[in-house]
């Protein structure tokens, strides 16, 4: 601003090219958009620091090797054992039912919506899908324990717990198929038509369309869609919470009662544990290992989704 | 080129062509169609249209933009059908047979009757197995092997490719992949290849590759090209029909064949004015 005028106006009459205003408007939006960036960055960093501060207290007192490879799961007996081992299966097990049911059923209504259902059924079915997905988790919960739990499976299997990680699994399943078939959709329908078109010409059937060519062609969709859908049965919290127990059980046997990683973190978080106890940091230690599951599986189907990118384009 | 005039263009291009010694009659007839009309649900694209295609001939169909040759030609091997609302009336005979009978099954049609599409849209797939997509897809026994050689041969494009079968086909030009679609087309054994603008995407030294080719293609094969392009119709077709959007007495634009015959006639002696007005470019 403070640089001395060259006589360009005089000479030719052009007028200054210096700034003449100072645009405050456009500093200002500016830095209120900087900050809107940065509120979700710090509060990322801040949940890791705060994770991670209590959870390295945690392993000074408990051995890296008996967290993670101890069979029991006691914090609040007298004499606690911190062997995750129990919370790590009961995760995986209630979250690979969950896929089970899902990744089918899910990637079945997204073929069905996006090759086979008219333009006016698709309009009244996708919402209506995604309709499920805003159904409070609470909410699930409860249709678990009270609906899959007493009026269906006591009736198929007369021995199992009324707390099991079955009803749970099932119920989450159903929970993620909006989010599988939805996003699968949209990466079907994002194929080109002259891609259907040129399999329709060679005298393909629409199912050998569907399964050869549009899937393939929408593989990298497909597989985000499934990985945010196990992140969030992985992550979700609720329903385990209500429909599969709050026991820790080292076991595979899905008609058995079993606590997830996520639901002792909610039933030992909402307790009376006293803040700096051992017991207390053991959710810490918890919460970061599940971090460290959901972040390495993001890791891996990023690069499953850039290895088919590469194939194929 | 662009000193030429559009006519001297188009003769040059004649005495190229091949369309010397076609004759008015056409004794081995692939297609009949009679009074042929297509419609998208209450609207009419294509008024009437009666024209026989004969059999290892180039029949290129040609026409302003919206003049419905595309949709009419989608229709031979009922690829209209797979739009909601198209609708076919009037005959459409392929060998005597009414490709819309009620017995007819669209995915045997279109097994005999393939097609080639504006933009090269091969699969996202290696180049092998875009072209063993349709024997697999129809359970075409033999060895794929050597079916694969030899379509990507007649396609012109093994030379190019015989070392690279196993690399994805969206690494190639888009000469090349529009040659793979040729080969991945005639890998189920067709009769007839309909060209719905082939070169339409593609550089000029591409396309003249293409137009070789549908010369050497047209020896066991009967083709039919839509093209806006009118010295290729020259340069390549045996026959050639010109169709054009008009204003019915509604005012409701639809499409109709104008003249119909010998290529060679329709560009030096048309009978029709609007073929005459459009091929000298005074319209289109």
């Amino acid at each position: 601003m403070s640089r001395p005028q060259i006589a360009v106006s005089a000479a030719g009459g052009l007028g200054s090219l210096q700034q003449t205003r100072s645009r405050v408007g456009e500093k200002l939006i500016r830095a209120v958009l900087v900050a809107a960036a940065a509120v979700s960055i710090l509060t990322t960093f801040g949940i890791v620091i705060s994770v991670v501060v209590p959870t390295i207290e945690f392993f000074s007192e408990v051995s890296v090797t008996d967290f993670l490879f101890g069979t029991v799961w006691t914090p609040l007996f007298a004499d606690g054992q911190f062997g995750v081992l129990p919370l790590v299966t009961g995760t995986l097990v209630i979250t690979a039912i969950a896929v089970v049911v899902a990744l089918p059923l899910g990637l079945g209504a997204a073929v069905y919506l996006s090759e086979y259902a008219s333009d006016r059924s698709r309009r009244v079915l996708k919402p209506t899908l995604e309709l499920l997905a805003g159904i409070p988790t609470v909410v699930f919960g409860f249709f678990a324990l009270e609906f899959v739990t007493q009026m269906l499976l006591v009736r198929i299997f007369p021995d199992i717990d009324i707390f099991n990680a079955l009803s749970a699994g099932l119920v989450m399943g159903v929970m993620i198929i909006p989010t599988i078939a939805s996003l699968s959709e949209d990466a079907m329908a994002a194929v080109p038509s002259g891609l259907r078109d040129g399999s329709y010409a060679l005298g393909s059937t629409k199912r050998q369309t569907a399964m050869k060519v549009v899937i393939p062609a929408a593989l990298s969709g497909i597989v985000a869609a499934f990985v945010l859908g196990i992140s969030r049965a992985i992550g979700e919290t609720m329903i385990v919470t209500i429909a599969a127990g709050l026991e820790p059980n080292l076991s595979l046997n899905p008609l058995q009662g079993m606590q997830t990683m996520t639901s002792y973190i909610a039933a030992a978080g909402s307790g009376d544990l006293s803040t700096g106890s051992i017991e207390y940091k053991s959710i810490f230690a918890v919460g970061f290992l599940l971090f460290v599951m959901t972040f390495l599986m993001n890791m891996v189907s990023i690069r499953l989704v850039r290895r088919y990118r590469q194939a194929y384009q | 080129m662009p000193e030429q005039s559009i006519e001297m263009q188009l003769s040059s291009a004649l005495t190229d062509g091949r369309s010397q010694g076609i004759s008015d009659e056409i004794s081995n007839v692939v297609f009949t169609l009679d009074d042929l009309r297509v419609f998208y649900g209450d609207y009419q694209a294509i008024r009437g249209v009666s024209l026989t295609i004969a059999k290892n001939e180039i029949t290129a169909f040609i026409g302003p933009s919206g003049c419905g040759k595309s949709t009419l030609l989608r229709s031979f091997n009922r690829m209209n059908d797979l739009i909601p609302g198209a609708r076919v009336e009037g005959l459409l005979a392929y060998h005597g047979t009414d490709v819309y009978g009620p017995d007819v099954d669209p995915i045997e049609v279109r097994r005999r009757i393939g097609m080639v599409f504006q933009k090269p849209n091969v699969f996202p797939k290696s180049i092998y197995d875009n072209v063993a997509y349709g024997p697999r897809v129809n359970h075409i026994k033999g060895n794929m092997d050597d079916l694969v050689e030899e379509c990507l041969t007649k396609a012109a494009l093994w030379d190019e490719v015989k070392d690279d079968l196993k690399k994805s086909a969206y690494a190639l030009s888009g000469g090349q992949q529009q040659r793979l679609v040729i080969a991945r087309c005639i890998a189920v054994r067709p009769e007839v290849i309909l060209m719905d603008e082939p070169c339409a995407s593609l550089d000029p030294i591409a396309t003249s590759k293409i137009e070789e080719l549908m010369r050497q293609l047209a020896v066991e094969y009967t083709i039919v090209i839509v093209t806006h392009n009118m010295q290729q119709a020259a340069r390549v077709s045996d026959r050639t029909a010109f169709f054009t959007a008009e204003l019915d007495e509604a005012g409701v634009r639809h499409g109709r064949l104008i003249e119909y015959g010998p290529t060679r006639q329709i560009f030096s002696a048309p009978q029709d004015k609007r073929t005459e007005d459009y091929i000298s470019g005074r319209f289109g």
